[in-house]
């Protein structure tokens, strides 16, 4: 269960009338909400309400034609995803995007690159600094495995590990960038009672432990429910509720949109 | 100063100064165009068909040559040693699936790709070993005679060739979009699985697309053979419909017919009126330095689809 | 049993991480070292070292050159006979220019330059991908070859356009030119090809190298962890350019002693790709087998058949050469995808058991 009465810290991410469209079909319109530093945000709605499409502006993947995001401070219109990732911001995917020719360890390994600093000339020769920097990220990264209780796979190569296992070592390079914003898209989808059990565990102890803020988008209500600070409800590429998860959970709008009530 | 003067504006004062010769120039290149873009369309007719960039597509322009030549050679008669070779290819199409292409199925394109790369050795040696590697000339009773038209010299051979490239171009194209079979076709490029789960009957799809391509390289094969004879060098032309494919697109079928016409016209120009200034040959790689000049403002070609990436 | 990992364990993460982490494998690769750097050259016959093991020396740091760009980063290239002739042709136009250096330092100079040239064709690679970008380096491959035959500049102006390797010493002892023997130009190659692995080695294990598999795997995932995808490509580019480059000016200098850009030209790319393909794309190991089986088979075609009592004909053993190595290619893509160095990864593990079944 979240802490009811948790220490909220200051706004870190919000995000203002974004709008976003493709070809003719728009994907998201004045969508505007915020994210409070240390909370668990959950992004739900019906399908195709365009959770995912929020997640991919906040991260840089998509450019909105609208609106502005404010992160740490600074406002911008748009972000690459390089430069989202050197401010902290991690994520996950829906369909694993996990580089499947490379063992679990190397996989965790690539979440470090962006501390990462020895050039080339030091990397050809690997004794010395280089060395040494590949060894402190490998202990980092150890301890990520540790956590995640997945050392019997470290060498396996990803491809080759069921589809549950895949989605925490998806997670565990995620946490190997440090983030300070953690985006989850459907991290529970597809498992089963227990691995909900262990995602939802994994998911409190990043919070509690590092204080990493966590945006996630999940279909699984009990769970969102259960690990939530606060809610954000889309359908139609529209805002339709924002709130604490009972407040959202009594909403008529959302009860609409869900049960699938016609629109005008 | 001479040097700016020398390449942009001295070519083109040439050729306005000689309008007739300019028209040939470029005739010339477009009826070569038309012979690239039969080429090209094996590529695209698998790829389009298998998802398979068929690196042999080449060399089953040689091979299905050979074969013709090798049987006319040997006093079969022409219609009887064209039937043949059809069914040669049909055949070759059939080995091709059972020995290569059903071990592969739903592999990585990559992995496709150098396969038939190794296939193109394979069939090379193996035509040169029935027939033999010596040049040999094609007579399909169409003069290379040279005559006037409108004051610019036409070659009444490069004409024959660029009529029946594009009938077969034609053909082909009619033959994808209208037809359920070359619906069936462009199901299965897209996924093979997913073409399968719909029971369209991939191993016949793929047997029947090698044929057509076997077939439409057998054409291509006796056009250019009879032009400059049968040889090696004739696989080397495929090499020549890579920027066409480039230009055009992997799977577009009108792609084809206008890049292979655009590197067809550009080769040409640039080696009559730019190749002096630099020591000529330059259509070894012109057709290459087009193509990829035009990709990188425009990556998947003239017509090809865009390849959106999804995570 | 004897090949056994049972009470290696290791302490630290540096051990786990160290390119031979079992003590057998440390051996073996010691006692092999010997063999390479003491034994072949006392013992080896000059048409050994000429027709075998030079040509697999020099083609090793090509296949590992390209390895690092298909195998590893994920860009199909046909240019790499191109950028061999940089080097090639590089190290000629500099060692007869400016006869005073070193010979190896010329080397790395032409490497360097075959490395700007391969960045240079590496630049589309921003917009362009998979068979687009293949067919794209094609363009360097014409593009190149057409240069240094039309170019005199490359050449020195001489009327046969072929470019001789001039003599030139290292430590006394003349390497390159009509009188250096065939062992000190062996040792040489042997020499650059170790010191070539061992940096490739610690590359691909490195940041760099799992940025490049990243950028191989799913390049949009990469941009998302931080990496950056052009600029990993474009380094993939040069490094690799830079081992062809090298291998070029070997072949010139220490295998050929002489080239004309026919030496460069697109069967090379194809052989190269042959290469690693059956070696193991994505593994030096597989670079260094891939190259030792093309190199060999061809000599071991030519040598064979006699020694049996066969005769064949010159132009059928060239055909059957052809037909068997393409039935190889797609042999090995149908049966091992990954080449010798996963056939060879399974042979250690089943090395394990050996002599017991189970």
């Amino acid at each position: 269960m979240a802490t009811k009465g948790k220490d909220l810290g200051e706004t870190l991410l919000a995000v203002e009338a974004i709008g976003l469209s493709f070809g003719g079909v728009t994907a998201l319109a004045e969508v505007s909400f915020d994210i409070r530093e240390h909370e668990i945000r959950a992004i739900i709605g019906p399908n195709g309400a365009g959770k995912s499409s929020m997640l991919n502006v906040i991260n840089g993947f998509y450019q909105p034609q609208q609106g502005r995001i404010t992160y740490r401070g600074r406002t911008r219109r748009t972000m690459r995803p390089h430069q989202a990732a050197a401010e902290g911001i991690a994520r996950t995917f829906q369909n694993i995007a996990l580089f499947k020719g490379m063992s679990t360890l190397d996989n965790i390994m690539t979440g470090r690159s962006i501390r990462m600093r020895r050039n080339i000339l030091w990397q050809a020769l690997y004794w010395g600094p280089a060395r040494t920097e590949d060894l402190e990220h490998r202990a980092v990264v150890e301890r990520i495995i540790d956590f995640l209780e997945i050392q019997a796979i470290r060498k396996t190569p990803v491809g080759r590990l069921p589809y549950g296992l895949q989605k925490r070592v998806e997670l565990g390079r995620a946490l190997a960038m440090e983030p300070t914003l953690l985006l989850l898209d459907e991290p529970m989808a597809g498992m089963n009672v227990e691995e909900k059990e262990d995602m939802s565990r994994f998911i409190l102890d990043v919070n509690e432990e590092f204080g990493t803020t966590i945006a996630l988008i999940e279909h699984d209500m009990g769970v969102v429910m259960d690990i939530s600070d606060r809610i954000v409800v889309l359908d139609y590429g529209r805002k339709i509720a924002d709130g604490a998860p009972d407040a959202v959970r009594h909403d008529p709008g959302v009860i609409d949109a869900y049960l699938g009530a016609t629109h005008d | 100063m001479d040097m700016l003067y020398a390449v942009f504006i001295a070519p083109f004062v040439d050729m306005a100064s000689d309008p007739v010769f300019l028209a040939e120039v470029v005739i010339g290149g477009l009826l070569t165009g038309i012979m690239y873009s039969l080429v090209a369309l094996g590529f695209v007719l698998i790829f389009k068909a298998s998802g398979v960039f068929n690196f042999a597509q080449g060399v089953m322009v040689l091979f299905a040559a050979l074969t013709l030549v090798g049987l006319m050679e040997r006093g079969v008669p022409v219609w009887l040693a064209l039937v043949l070779t059809v069914a040669a290819m049909v055949l070759l199409a059939y080995a091709i699936e059972w020995l290569m292409l059903r071990h592969l199925i739903n592999q990585d394109e990559i992995i496709l790709f150098m396969a038939t790369i190794g296939l193109s050795f394979v069939l090379q040696g193996l035509g040169e070993m029935m027939w033999g590697s010596n040049v040999k000339p094609l007579d399909i009773g169409i003069p290379d005679r040279s005559f006037e038209l409108w004051g610019i010299l036409l070659n009444e051979f490069d004409l024959f060739a660029a009529a029946v490239g594009a009938v077969m171009v034609a053909v082909l194209a009619v033959f994808f979009h209208y037809t359920r079979i070359g619906r069936a076709l462009r199901a299965v490029a897209d996924d093979h699985q997913a073409a399968m789960s719909v029971g369209i009957p991939l191993k016949t799809i793929w047997i029947i697309v090698w044929s057509v391509a076997g077939f439409v390289g057998l054409v291509a094969g006796i056009m250019w053979g009879a032009k400059s004879g049968v040889q090696f060098s004739l696989s080397l032309i495929a090499l020549k419909a890579l920027p066409v494919l480039m230009l055009g697109g992997f799977t577009s079928i009108p792609g084809a017919i206008l890049g292979g016409l655009i590197i067809g016209v550009g080769e040409k120009v640039a080696e009559i009126y730019w190749g002096p200034l630099i020591g000529g040959a330059i259509e070894n790689w012109f057709a290459y330095v087009l193509a990829l000049t035009f990709l990188v403002f425009r990556p998947q070609g003239l017509f090809g689809e865009r390849i959106i990436e999804r995570v | 049993m004897f090949y056994r990992e049972a009470g290696q364990f290791k302490t630290t993460y540096g051990a786990d991480q160290a390119v031979f982490p079992i003590a057998q494998d440390r051996w073996f690769v010691a006692i092999v070292a010997v063999i390479a750097f003491v034994v072949v050259p006392l013992v080896a016959s000059e048409y050994i070292l000429q027709a075998v093991l030079i040509p697999f020396l020099v083609f090793a740091m090509a296949a590992i050159g390209l390895n690092l760009l298909t195998g590893y980063a994920g860009q199909v290239s046909l240019g790499t006979g191109g950028f061999m002739a940089v080097g090639g042709y590089m190290t000629y136009k500099i060692t007869t220019n400016i006869p005073d250096i070193n010979i190896i330092v010329v080397f790395l100079i032409a490497g360097l330059i075959a490395a700007g040239v391969g960045l240079l064709f590496g630049i589309p690679s921003l917009r362009i991908k998979g068979f687009y970008l293949a067919v794209a380096t094609l363009a360097a491959q014409f593009f190149l070859g057409w240069l240094f035959n039309k170019v005199g500049w490359f050449y020195n102006d001489n009327p046969s356009g072929t470019i001789t390797a001039p003599p030139r010493t290292l430590f006394g002892v003349t390497v390159t030119g009509p009188e250096a023997v065939a062992e000190a130009r062996y040792l040489v190659s042997l020499t650059i090809v170790v010191v070539g692995a061992m940096i490739a080695k610690n590359l691909v294990r490195g940041r760099i190298g799992r940025s490049w598999m990243a950028v191989r795997d799913m390049d949009i995932a990469a941009e998302i962890i931080g990496i950056r995808p052009y600029r990993a490509k474009l380094l993939a580019f040069a490094v690799s350019s830079f081992y062809c480059g090298v291998a070029g000016a070997m072949m010139v200098f220490l295998w050929l002693g002489s080239a004309e850009t026919l030496a460069f030209d697109i069967f090379v790319s194809f052989n190269v790709l042959f290469m690693i393909i059956i070696g193991g794309l994505g593994s030096i190991l597989g670079s260094l087998l891939g190259a030792a089986f093309i190199t060999v088979m061809p000599v071991a075609l030519t040598n064979i058949p006699p020694l049996l009592g066969i005769e064949i004909p010159i132009d059928l053993q060239k055909n059957i050469e052809v037909i068997l190595f393409g039935s190889m290619i797609i042999f090995f893509l149908i049966v091992e995808p990954r080449g010798f160095a996963r056939l060879w990864q399974i042979t250690k593990e089943k090395l394990r058991l050996w002599p017991f079944p189970y």
